[in-house]
Formats: structure tokens, C-alpha cells, sequence
């Protein structure tokens, strides 16, 4: 099961960026545990300052920006 | 499978792009003829008259309005794009006091700011060794300079005003952050934050292509705009309510250099104000073209800015009441400097 965190503190951008995430998740038809980390310090465990940022598996493939539900089922399917 | 084969199809990209800057042009072009024409032709009411200006106007300001937004808006999020503040910390982390805070309110005015971001940026900042003056040079500057400030100064005054309100704000932003420094007010932190390890500097970087950054662009657009509808409409109504029916010698004699209250009555002001920012271009507008002096639009636009209610609440997170304190003096005296000069320069 991959394993998705979405990181920021409730913003509008970390919303669409959940919204994204899980629009892409069901396009790519696999399963997943999506998880919002919304705890600045934990957020910055990853080395990212600007919020929002995405985590697939441990790996951080986006930060500072709000990637489409295209650009991340391209990353679930890496 | 493929990724592409599980993507959602897309409209060919550059061929989008182009059509889309066609359709701006031409609504661009036709927002005023048409204005007048459904105002008047249309709807027969008569030019010169209080309420048929001020339905005019708001017939030809909502178009105009919108699409400065989106036009202005999309350009800067897209040239914004190659710059991130995961790098400005990398370029400041070494850096002395004095070339630390000019690079950092430089730096400042080009990187995207979103006011969720504060919190991690400032920590960011401030564990990597960047001092607490240039971090706060950077903090003053990056929302002072925002899209929504460039567009109402771009499309009422053009480019030359623009630079000036981007000149204006570096040297605030400079200002105040070198006056910051001096103060040593590092124990007015938060104490968590010097604990906050965070994984050094790494950071991937992300290969963006040039559809990413205007899609991006776009994206962010979109869903801006979308939020601010409701306050620009307002605004706009506001505005035409304002330039059809309130006399020129009033807003002269308010807020005009001849009343020095003016300029600390709009510094006040602008503070509750950010999350309407967008609302209150039309209103900006109208109130100058009756006549509200330079000096006086500026110091408003800052206060919006800078001086951002929401924002200080979220610092307070990691700053003591004090620290913040400090901050909001220091930067609402520096915009009030601003505001005097333009004035009397202007006058």
C-alpha cells in the first residue's frame, strides 16, 4: 500500500493539494493511506519550508507548489 | 500502465495558451465600448447623470478588473516559479548582516509568498543561522510585493508607479530589518523554534518544465481569483457607488495632504484589511482618481500588505507578543515615512 502525506497547515493550497492527491489516487486505481501533517515541526523534518509538499513512500516530490492530479498519478506510477 | 495512458486527456497546451491571450486582448479592448454602450445605448440611461456613470462604471470595472487579475496575476505566480524560498535560504545562510538584509528584501520582493508558509520560513530561516534582521527583511518585503498590490498600481498608474511602491517597500523592508538586527531581540522567540532541527538544507529540485510553471500559474489563478470574487464585486460596487455620487472636494479634504491625519487614518485602516485586499483595488481607484493624493494610496497599499492582521496571528506562533510588536511599530513607521514623502512630493 503506498503510503501519501500531504504536508501544511490547512490552507487553501494544502486543501487542493489534498484534493489533487486523492483525485489521482483513485485515477491510478491503486491503494493508498493519504495522511495530512499539518505539525510545523514534522513538516520541516522533511527539509521543506514552503508549504504545500507531497510525500509518496518516504519520498518528498513536491514542495512549494500545487501539482495536478495528472502530475501526481505520474509519480504513483514511478 | 502507463502514467499517460491513466491521465486525464488535455486540451493540445500551446494552442490553449495562445487563444487564451487572443480572448484577453480582445475582452481588453472591448470591456469600455461595451460598458457605455449597454449603460447608455442599452439601457437609455444618461451620461453625465449620478446613476448612469456609476452603472457604467461598474459595467466597464468588473471586466477590467478581472481581467488584470488574471492577466497580471498568472505572469507574476509564472515568473515567480523559478524562484523558491528553499533556495533564497541556501543563497542567505552565510551571508553578513548589511548584504545579508539588501539580499534578503531583494530576494523578498521575487519569491512567492503565501502567509501559511510564515511559520516554516521563518523557522527555516532563522535555525540555519540567517539572522534575525535579514529574516525579517526578507518577511517585511515578499508580502508587501504581491501580485494583487502589482496589479492595482500597474493598471491605474502603469510602470513607473509600480517601481516606485517596489522601491518604496525594499527600503522599508531594509529599514526595518537593519533596525530589527540592531535590537537583538532574539530572546523574544519563541524558544521551541532554536530546537527545531530541521534536515538541513536538502532539498530536491524539482524538474519543472515550462507547461508546469503556466499551468501552475494558471492553477493558482484560478483559484485566487475565485476567492476574491465576492470581495471585487463588492469593491467595484462600492467604487461606482463612490464615483457617481461622492463629490471630489470630499475625498480631496479627508484624505488629502492637507490633512495630516490622513496618511496614519489609512496606515490604521489597512491592517484588518489583507485577506480583502483585492476588494479594495476598485475602491483605491476611484478614491484617487477623486483625487486621494499619491502618497496617501501607497501607504494604504503597504498597510494591506505588510501589516496583515491574519499574519500576525499566525507569527504568533513562533514570536513573543513583544517581538511583534516591534515588528508592526517598526514597519508601520517606516510605511508612514513613505506615505508623507510620496505626499509631498506629489503635491
Amino acid at each position: 500500500m503506498t503510503k501519501i502525506e500531504v504536508l501544511g497547515p490547512g490552507c487553501n493550497n494544502c486543501m487542493r493539494l489534498e484534493k489533487n492527491t486523492r483525485e489521482a489516487v483513485a485515477m491510478a486505481g491503486i491503494e493508498a493511506e493519504i495522511t495530512k501533517v499539518t505539525d510545523y515541526a514534522e513538516i520541516m523534518a522533511y527539509g521543506i519550508i514552503s508549504t504545500p509538499g507531497l510525500v509518496i513512500d518516504g519520498k518528498v516530490v513536491s514542495y512549494g507548489r500545487v501539482p495536478s492530479a495528472n502530475d501526481i498519478v505520474t509519480w504513483l506510477s514511478e | 500502465m502507463t502514467s499517460l495512458a491513466l491521465q486525464r486527456a488535455r486540451a493540445p497546451f500551446w494552442p490553449t495558451v495562445g487563444l487564451g491571450i487572443v480572448a484577453w486582448l480582445v475582452a481588453w479592448f472591448i470591456a469600455l465600448p461595451l460598458a457605455n454602450w449597454v449603460a447608455y445605448d442599452l439601457l437609455g440611461l444618461e451620461q453625465g447623470s449620478q446613476l448612469g456613470d456609476a452603472i457604467a462604471f461598474f459595467l466597464y470595472d468588473v471586466p477590467k478588473v478581472l481581467l488584470l487579475l488574471t492577466g497580471i496575476v498568472t505572469l507574476v505566480s509564472f515568473l515567480r516559479s523559478f524562484v523558491s524560498p528553499e533556495r533564497v535560504r541556501r543563497a542567505l545562510a552565510g551571508r553578513g548582516t548589511l548584504p545579508g538584509t539588501l539580499a534578503a528584501a531583494g530576494f523578498g520582493t521575487i519569491t512567492p509568498f503565501c502567509s501559511c508558509s510564515a511559520v516554516p520560513l521563518f523557522i527555516g530561516f532563522v535555525e540555519v543561522g540567517v539572522p534575525l534582521g535579514v529574516t525579517f527583511a526578507f518577511l517585511i518585503a515578499s508580502p508587501m510585493v504581491n501580485e494583487i498590490a502589482i496589479v492595482l498600481l500597474w493598471g491605474l498608474f502603469g510602470p513607473s508607479v509600480t517601481l516606485m511602491y517596489v522601491a518604496a517597500g525594499l527600503v522599508v523592508a531594509i529599514v526595518a530589518g537593519l533596525v530589527i538586527g540592531r535590537l537583538h531581540l532574539e530572546r523574544y522567540v519563541e524558544p521551541y523554534v532554536w530546537e527545531i532541527k530541521s534536515v538541513g538544507t536538502q532539498t530536491i529540485d524539482m524538474k519543472l518544465t515550462l507547461e508546469d510553471r503556466v499551468r501552475d500559474a494558471w492553477a493558482s489563478t484560478r483559484s485566487l481569483v475565485w476567492k476574491v470574487l465576492p470581495y471585487v464585486l463588492i469593491g467595484i460596487g462600492i467604487g461606482a457607488v463612490i464615483h457617481g455620487f461622492v463629490p471630489t472636494d470630499l475625498v480631496v479634504s479627508i484624505g488629502g495632504s492637507d490633512n495630516p491625519l490622513a496618511v496614519p487614518a489609512l496606515v490604521l485602516l489597512g491592517v484588518p484589511l489583507y485577506s480583502n485586499a483585492a476588494g479594495t483595488i476598485p475602491i483605491i481607484e476611484v478614491l484617487i482618481a477623486k483625487g486621494l493624493p499619491m502618497g496617501s494610496a501607497l501607504a494604504f497599499m503597504m498597510a494591506i500588505t505588510a501589516l496583515s492582521f491574519p499574519e500576525m496571528v499566525i507569527l504568533r506562533r513562533v514570536m513573543k507578543p513583544q517581538l511583534i510588536a516591534v515588528f508592526v511599530g517598526v514597519v508601520a513607521v517606516g510605511i508612514l515615512f513613505v506615505g508623507y514623502l510620496f505626499n509631498a512630493l506629489y503635491a
